[in-house]
């Protein structure tokens, strides 16, 4: 395609890592030290079944087909000895997520093409989430909760996070917020399973080394009556990041650089695995950061190797079987990006674009108005926790409205119970009050994508401001001339201190 | 990528056809013009075409769509397709369906888009084909995209490429044809209100307005899916599931 042709000429020219471009040509001793290791014990519950043989088919003989993480799980999804980029396969899916802007459509086209009285395919499968437009007066986005309540009620949906009492969030123990999250923190994120959801930052799930991707209605609605769906295999692009993460970097600044580098539609249609020492490093939130956002390079997955992180996060929270794969050290890769994290600098995304990419440092001038703090990708416990970091290093007042809006009910305890580190046992919450930001908002997807007008911390009027989300669109947080500078919570922490755009290392060096 | 004009383009200009009657909202509905025939033009990016040596390609799709453009650029995500704050509209009902087609394209920016797609007030769109630049529909999974467009009365959109997950919706929907450019750079070249041509079978564009002609890549196995109004509709037609449920 032309247009990748152009934007990946551009990237390169902006860009001064090491990188290697060559097609299908592995690099076997950079691949990551998980691969292929099945002699590894994984850490996996069997609880209902006897323990399986260790090795899947497709992982051992002599005349496998090298496959990716991602064709793998494609493969054993569709009963598949091998797979090759391209090729279209009905896959079985294991998880089927909807919530409440995209359910009640997706059930419009389940009743009207399999039935008023039809069932869904199998009903502890699908997990449905209400977490958009919750705390609202909008009497559609109201009745749309209410929609997935009867439907679930109807069908006995065993995993529905229900909201009633929207005057209090905590009054209702079953409510979680953002669905990504939601689905990680309550045990539905599983290596080598299919998660589809009809949310684009389903994506985000790729972090427990699964297929996970974002739907339509209509594709949803067929899934929730058959449990197939018909997907494509993708390529798989390797991003290899390598070094010591510095102590002034976090996710978000990762995967800004990497869009920066490939454009918003460097991985169309393509699959992207992260690996290398410093992924290996990264906690499982960062690396939901990371996947969470690779649909704005036009992603269509993104996928970390599961690994001891991953097995001791997932601990305790499912009683599922589940069995990780990894890449063959032969798999062959679209191409391959390699990164020395140890020198990388603190970014942001520019508006209007997730890949219009600067150094924090060079928008020192770029007085904003607002600070917002939240999202599937930048409102997770961790994020919190790196902005106390910053104000709690600074000692110093945020110059600037301050809008914390946590991702989860879980997310929004922690804030109030979870000592900060070196803060001589500080919760955020107070470390944020002292700061003088807002009180921790009721979770929800919040103003990441505007929402109805009397939605928390909506941009109703055209301002400047930093913010730890996704996406930086026109519009996207509300006012069509509002701009977005998108960042890690480290830089929208050290930016809400000074009320412009900063590099975090003024306040954490 | 937009060259200064050619000889060829002035050629092309002299050679075409004259614009045809403006189009009236009949148009712009789900009807399918009369095939659409043209002489042989001179296409300085495509080359000499003829219906014959175009229609190459396996597509058995021959629609045809008649009417003015609505033009914008690279990079058009779902949230200025349709705003997040209309999600709450449910598209499987029809009376918010409908109410979707008004908000199309409302998150443009105003300044960079002052002809609105919608005028205020209608439900539907004047402009029956949407020319777009790269990674047309990036963004959100949100149906309501695709939907949006058709429920205006869009039929096609002509871009250089696309997110997948619009593409997909598009065609899981029927609601509009996602149709690829052979070449970057005819966004540029169009001007919203010009009168346009989308031949299927011929896998072209053709502006009447300016002159010029855009070779389509073939739209393929997708076609006859959004011909027949979607994959549950297309899949009862070719007798892959039971041809209807009682609903």
């Amino acid at each position: 395609m032309s247009s990748s042709v152009s934007a990946a000429a551009k990237a390169s020219a902006a860009f001064a890592h090491k990188k290697e471009l060559a097609a299908a040509a592995p690099a076997p001793t950079q691949h990551r030290a998980g691969s292929g290791r099945r002699s590894k014990p994984c850490r996996v519950r069997a609880v209902a079944s006897p323990a399986r043989a260790p090795r899947a088919p497709a992982s051992t003989g002599s005349v496998k087909t090298a496959m990716t993480m991602t064709e793998k799980i494609l493969a054993r999804a569709s009963e598949r000895a091998g797979l090759e980029p391209g090729e279209n396969v009905w896959v079985d899916v294991d998880v089927l997520m909807t919530h409440d802007v995209c359910g009640p459509g997706t059930i419009g086209i389940f009743k009207k093409e399999f039935g008023e009285d039809a069932k869904v395919w199998d009903r502890e499968k699908v997990v449905i989430i209400p977490d958009h437009y919750i705390f609202t007066n909008d009497e559609r986005a109201n009745r749309n909760v209410d929609i997935l309540r009867d439907f679930c009620m109807e069908q006995n949906i065993k995993y529905f996070y229900d909201i009633k009492d929207l005057s209090n969030f905590k009054a209702n123990p079953d409510y979680k917020g953002v669905c990504h999250v939601a689905l990680a923190q309550e045990g539905h994120c599983r290596p080598g399973e299919v998660l589809l959801g009809t949310d684009s930052h389903t994506c985000n799930a790729g972090a427990f080394g699964q297929f996970a991707t974002g739907i339509g209605n209509t594709d949803a609605g067929f899934v929730l009556g058959t449990g197939k769906a018909l997907l494509k295999v993708p390529p798989t692009i390797r991003f290899v990041l390598d070094g010591e993460m510095p102590p002034y970097l976090l996710a978000k600044d990762l995967i800004l650089q990497i869009i920066g580098e490939i454009s918003v539609s460097g991985a169309t249609y393509k699959s992207m695995e992260f690996v290398g020492s410093t992924i290996e490093s990264l906690n499982m939130e960062e690396r939901m950061t990371l996947c969470n956002m690779v649909v704005e390079a036009g992603g269509k997955n993104g996928v970390v190797p599961a690994d001891e992180t991953t097995f001791k996060y997932l601990e305790g929270k499912t009683s599922v079987d589940y069995e990780p794969v990894y890449s063959d050290a032969q798999a062959r890769f679209f191409s391959d990006y390699r990164f020395d994290v140890s020198k990388l600098e603190p970014v942001v995304a520019k508006p209007h674009s997730p890949d219009n990419r600067a150094l924090a440092r060079e928008c020192k001038d770029v007085k904003i108005d607002r600070v917002y703090i939240g999202s599937c990708t930048g409102g997770k416990t961790e994020d919190f926790l790196a902005a106390a970091k910053v104000f709690l290093a600074s000692g110093k007042k945020v110059k600037v409205p301050t809008f914390l809006v946590p991702a989860t009910q879980k997310v929004w305890m922690d804030l109030y119970s979870l000592p900060v580190p070196g803060s001589g046992g500080k919760t955020c919450s107070q470390i944020f009050e002292e700061a003088g930001c807002d009180t921790p908002a009721s979770p929800s997807c919040g103003a990441c994508l505007g929402g109805p007008r009397d939605t928390y911390a909506r941009m109703n009027e055209p301002m400047v401001c930093v913010s730890t989300t996704n996406r930086n669109f026109p519009g996207r947080m509300g006012h069509k001339e509002g701009q977005i500078y998108l960042a890690s919570p480290y830089t929208a922490a050290a930016s809400a201190l000074t009320g412009y755009v900063t590099d975090p290392r003024d306040f954490l060096m | 990528m937009a060259a200064a004009p050619t000889a060829a383009a002035t050629v092309a200009s002299t050679a075409v056809l004259a614009p045809r009657p403006a189009p009236t909202s009949a148009f712009l509905r789900r009807t399918q013009a009369t095939s659409h025939r043209h002489p042989i033009l001179k296409c300085r990016r495509a080359g000499t075409l003829t219906p014959a040596a175009a229609a190459g390609g396996s597509s058995p799709s021959s629609a045809v769509f008649h009417g003015e453009v609505f033009v914008v650029g690279d990079n058009i995500d779902t949230d200025q397709i349709i705003p997040a704050e209309h999600l709450t509209l449910v598209p499987s009902k029809p009376d918010e369906y409908r109410k979707l087609g008004s908000f199309a394209f409302a998150g443009l920016p105003t300044a960079a888009y002052p002809t609105p797609f919608v005028d205020p007030g209608e439900e539907s769109t004047r402009y029956a084909v949407i020319v777009g630049g790269a990674n047309f529909g990036c963004g959100s999974s949100r149906e309501h995209a695709p939907v949006a467009l058709g429920a205006a009365g869009a039929r096609a959109v002509v871009a250089e490429s696309y997110a997948r997950i619009f593409f997909r919706n598009s065609v899981a929907t029927g609601e509009v044809y996602p149709l690829e450019l052979h070449d970057a750079g005819a966004w540029k070249e169009c001007k919203t209100g010009d009168v346009v041509t989308v031949d299927l079978g011929n896998s072209v564009l053709i502006n009447h307005t300016s002159g010029k002609e855009y070779k389509l890549k073939p739209i393929g196995d997708a076609g006859p899916v959004i011909e027949a109004g979607g994959i549950f509709a297309y899949a009862r037609k070719t007798g892959m599931i039971a041809s209807k449920a009682a609903a």
